[in-house]
């Protein structure tokens, strides 16, 4: 289970300002100024749940994400992951967590993907009966194949995408964390991507956390949404309880959201 | 162990993929030390000696401090890229797996090309070795092993150093490069040679001195030097405890304010 | 003289943004220039007659390259024009209203003195008044000083020419990465980056003096410090308007030539 309670974050930025003059300026003093990423944000997850996390650029997705997984250290409040705090039991805590960064590759890039697989299970110290058995899992899903002998730099981006999904799971997490995960895909690939996270949260029960700007993803995957904007939680309900609140007339999930987030002027 | 056996081997795979770059590269490094080499060569043919050591004496501490730093970069070289490491979320990667942090740095890149310096100083080692003077005796020898390791790890030790710093300031870096190519480019003159600030400086602070001039002196069986100078090497290590801090201090504020 | 300004401008301003770098480097050239001083220093305290130059002459020679490295080395590649040529994007500069050659040239030379500016005045500054045996010594005449910048901007365009032909090179390569480190280093080392070229065995000198390399760093550099005076000064900058001018048309003429291989493939 996923508690988080209160968090706040604040992060300092130097201003940076266009211009010769200052420039030059800049060399001698610099003006910072505060960015109140996260405002007392709570909400919690169930095993097995799976939920979209929602919001435009700069709304503290990736904050909220980088603190679940121990990255980030909050200002305040609690979190609590399967009983551990993240950023206190870092190691042990993300034994049990998968992640992927939509924009960012896991996978060595110059070797076959296989090779990854095998050192991540080694980092992981994965017993090679589960990580086999996974491993044959998963690629029959995601009908890898063939794909696992070739260099991670060759392949489409469809398919490094459902590589380094597989790549997430080997060490059997409870939970994943999916940043952007259909960043750039075909709808193809999207397609694809979307049945395996839904099959994944089925049949293993494994916990999804998703951020997403492609509210398709969303209507596909999820039921429950939570929205985040200026750093607050703003909603978490359905989709069918975001698209009321939108006021706007047919079913078009993309337009509600568009429609919400001016609203809400986020 | 076994797991940085498969970081080796991940890496040995990677740059064979490009052989033709990976030849140019180590070509690269080895003519870069191959032209210091003749630079030295070119001074003595003026001169006899200079502070006190012979022609032969400064290719043998040439060759030390060349395989010392090729060394520590071919096996570890994560930290020296650490900066990319942070902008390209590498590092965000590394603290989601469940191991040491640092292991998972340092074994993110490893840089083969160094293979051509190393080459360069394994060349003058076998010119030199037998043409000096020097009586290989078991504590010489034990000497210059511990020379060449604790060089390496002092390498290795401002290379974490340096990633410390990279958390509160990118750009201001640039002058850690005189303490790591700048020690092995200069450091092949033994650090006497430039006066006793820098001595005491690379004694004191950043104890380079420990693993070059005075265990030199040991090797070269000058009066002066005791056993105490053979170990000098050892006690350079000293110098990794402060470097550890300063990355964990580092770390702290990578996690709290995630730049 | 108008895009070079502008490109000059945008560089330079890019590069204040960055104080800490700014005095990271300096910390950096400065503290490297003063071990290589130390290091002649031990030599002639060893033996005052085995310099070829003055001792002064030599630091001098050394404060000047570190406050000018960006200018003078070769080692400073433009990655951006290697791999435009490499990927085929240098069909695109075909379509802008101005001859290629002249907007590489144009804009190797405007990084090269935007990185310059920045970091030779401090350090020329810290290196004018340091205790007496490590100043940089001014030269004694108004000419020398006259003599000097003409030489270095001989020298600027000599490099830049010189590693033209490398860019165009890429060419018929297409892959520059061997020839970019083989030249890179051999080109900085004979050009007297490592010890300047008065060191050298005479003979080797001899050659590297009516060579390219000659007409590189070491002319200005020894113009400045004093060593070169006279018949021999005049010599070496004819020298280097010969050289620039060879490197020049050989350029030019192997981009065109290269340039119409790009239009008939079309990239």
């Amino acid at each position: 289970m996923i508690t988080l309670q209160n968090i706040t974050k604040t992060f300092k930025v130097s201003k940076r300002q266009a211009g010769f003059a200052n420039a030059f300026k800049a060399l001698f003093s610099r003006e910072y100024e505060l960015i109140h990423a996260l405002h007392n944000v709570s909400f919690t997850v169930n095993d097995g749940e799976m939920v979209g996390y929602i919001g435009p650029n700069g709304a503290g997705k990736s904050t909220t994400i980088k603190i679940m997984c121990g990255i980030l250290t909050p200002d305040d409040g609690d979190c609590s992951i399967n009983g551990r705090t993240p950023w206190r039991q870092r190691i042990a805590h993300v034994r049990d967590i998968g992640v992927v960064f939509g924009q960012r590759s896991q996978l060595w890039w110059d070797v076959p993907v296989i090779d990854s697989f095998e050192l991540i299970r080694d980092i992981y110290k994965t017993p090679q009966t589960v990580y086999s058995k996974n491993l044959k899992e998963l690629t029959e899903i995601l009908e890898l194949g063939e794909i696992l002998k070739t260099p991670a730099r060759s392949l489409s981006l469809g398919q490094r995408m459902r590589c380094e999904i597989v790549a997430s799971l080997l060490h059997n997490p409870k939970i994943l964390f999916l940043d952007e995960p259909t960043i750039g895909l075909d709808a193809v690939s999207k397609i694809a991507v979307r049945q395996f996270i839904k099959q994944l949260n089925v049949e293993r029960k494994t916990t999804v956390i998703l951020t997403t700007h492609d509210m398709q993803d969303i209507e596909a995957l999820t039921e429950r949404i939570i929205l985040i904007g200026r750093g607050q939680v703003l909603l978490d309900g359905s989709l069918a309880e975001l698209k009321s609140r939108a006021n706007t007339d047919g079913d078009n999930a993309e337009e509600a959201v568009a429609a919400l987030y001016k609203e809400l002027k986020i | 162990m076994s797991l940085y056996i498969k970081y080796f081997s991940i890496h040995l795979k990677s740059q064979m993929q490009f052989k033709s770059s990976f030849f140019f590269t180590t070509l690269g490094q080895f003519l870069v030390a191959f032209v210091t080499l003749l630079s030295i060569n070119f001074m003595f043919a003026r001169f006899d000696s200079v502070g006190g050591f012979t022609h032969e004496e400064v290719l043998l501490c040439f060759a030390i401090i060349m395989s010392a730093f090729s060394i520590s970069e071919l096996i570890a070289r994560g930290f020296d890229q650490f900066p990319n490491l942070i902008g390209n979320g590498g590092f965000d990667r590394a603290l989601v797996r469940p191991r040491n942090v640092i292991f998972q740095v340092l074994a993110s890149q490893m840089d083969f090309s160094r293979l051509g310096r190393l080459l360069q100083a394994i060349l003058v080692f076998i010119y030199v070795i037998p043409s000096s003077s020097i009586d290989w005796t078991l504590p010489r020898v034990i000497t210059l092993a511990l020379m060449i390791i604790c060089g390496g790890l002092l390498f290795f030790g401002l290379q974490v150093l340096y990633a410390a710093l990279s958390f509160f300031t990118l750009e201001g870096l640039e002058f850690m490069n005189l303490l790591t190519h700048g020690a092995q480019e200069h450091g092949r003159l033994p650090f006497s040679v430039y006066g006793d600030g820098i001595l005491k400086f690379l004694t004191f602070i950043v104890p380079l001195a420990l693993i070059q001039y005075y265990p030199l002196l040991f090797l070269l069986g000058r009066e002066e030097a005791g056993i105490f100078h053979g170990i000098a090497p050892v006690m350079s290590l000293l110098f990794l405890l402060p470097c550890y801090a300063c990355f964990k201090l580092g770390l702290k504020k990578y996690q709290s304010t995630g730049s | 003289m108008k895009p070079f300004a502008a490109l000059f401008r945008i560089r330079f301003t890019n590069s204040l943004q960055y104080r800490a770098a700014a005095l990271a480097g300096l910390v950096t050239q400065f503290g490297w220039g003063l071990m290589t001083i130390l290091g002649f220093a031990a030599f002639y305290r060893e033996n005052p007659t085995g310099f070829p130059m003055t001792f002064q002459q030599t630091v001098a020679y050394i404060w000047m390259q570190q406050a000018f490295m960006a200018l003078l080395f070769i080692w400073f590649w433009e990655n951006s024009i290697f791999e435009s040529i490499e990927s085929g994007g240098v069909a695109y500069d075909l379509v802008r209203p101005m001859d290629v050659y002249g907007r590489w040239f144009t804009t190797i030379s405007a990084n090269r003195i935007a990185r310059t500016v920045l970091r030779a005045v401090p350090l020329l500054v810290i290196a004018l008044i340091l205790p007496v045996a490590f100043r940089l010594v001014l030269p004694s005449s108004f000419i020398t000083v006259v003599l000097f910048i003409i030489s270095l901007i001989l020298s600027l365009s000599v490099v830049v020419a010189f590693s033209m032909l490398i860019y165009i090179s890429t060419f018929y390569t297409m892959n520059s990465k061997g020839i970019r480190i083989v030249v890179g280093i051999a080109a900085d080392f004979l050009m007297g980056s490592y010890i300047p070229i008065p060191f050298f065995p005479d003979t080797l000198r001899t050659m590297i003096e009516f060579s390219p390399f000659g007409a590189m760093k070491n002319t200005p550099l020894l113009i400045f410090s004093g060593y070169l005076t006279g018949a021999d000064l005049v010599q070496s900058m004819l020298l280097q308007i010969f050289w620039l001018l060879f490197m020049l048309l050989a350029g030019r003429f192997f981009m065109s030539r290269a340039l119409k291989r790009v239009v008939v493939q079309g990239g």
